[in-house]
């Protein structure tokens, strides 16, 4: 049956936001230190809030909800990276330190250059 | 199983994921050692509320209901760069730790 695709497609698009956005918030609470909680937090909750808004957009069948549901998606999608980059930034520069196993630490030999600009 | 069946169950699973999803990263707003943390999570706080209105908007056929989820998922980014401005300017001369694991 075919009648209803469009319902089915919508509910497992919401159900699979819903996990994702479950995942974000244990890694939130589990992993090690802010940035990589950062990492769970603005990639799993980005993808989860974005696939329950076009759910939305699928089960609404109405074009002018749709857009506005889809137009919501493209700026979540735009806008979390920006504020998870910012306070990781801010975060850094006034001293929040990565936990012991991370390997890779960039901006260390830049920070007073960083923090004078 | 029925389309409308499929979505009422659909629904009522997301809507008991969203809720488990709140008060998980409720815990990381109470116990965060540093103030980055609870902002973080304050965030996730704003997208998962915005996806649990999203799910009350599919349920009830309400759509209106969705000018609130996008309100919020705006209200959510500029309460984060606000927050992170704060952060900035005042430090984390208190409560600055490297954590051990």
């Amino acid at each position: 049956m075919l009648s209803g695709l469009e319902l089915y497609i919508g509910g497992v698009l919401l159900l699979v936001g819903a996990v994702f956005t479950l995942l974000a918030a244990v890694g939130v609470v589990r992993l090690p230190d802010l940035y990589t909680r950062m990492h769970a937090a603005s990639k799993a909750g980005a993808v989860g809030g974005g696939l329950i808004l076009l759910a939305v957009a699928v089960l609404s069948q109405d074009a002018a909800v749709s857009l506005r549901a889809i137009i919501g998606m493209v700026f979540l999608w735009l806008t979390t990276p920006v504020s998870a980059h910012l306070l990781a930034r801010a975060s850094y520069l006034s001293g929040y330190k990565p936990c012991k196993e991370t390997m890779i630490d960039e901006l260390a030999p830049n920070k007073e250059q960083n923090s004078a600009s | 199983m029925t389309a409308a069946i499929f979505i009422e169950w659909a629904t009522l699973i997301s809507l008991v994921l969203l809720g488990l999803a709140l008060l998980v990263s409720l815990v990381r707003i109470v116990i965060g050692p540093t103030l980055s943390d609870r902002v973080l999570a304050l965030d996730l706080l704003t997208v998962v509320a915005m996806g649990f209105v999203g799910a009350i908007a599919v349920r009830t056929g309400l759509w209106l209901y969705l000018d609130i989820a996008i309100a919020l998922a705006l209200l959510g980014f500029l309460a984060t760069v606000a927050l992170a401005r704060y952060v900035l300017l005042r430090g984390s001369r208190n409560d600055i730790v490297t954590e051990e694991r």
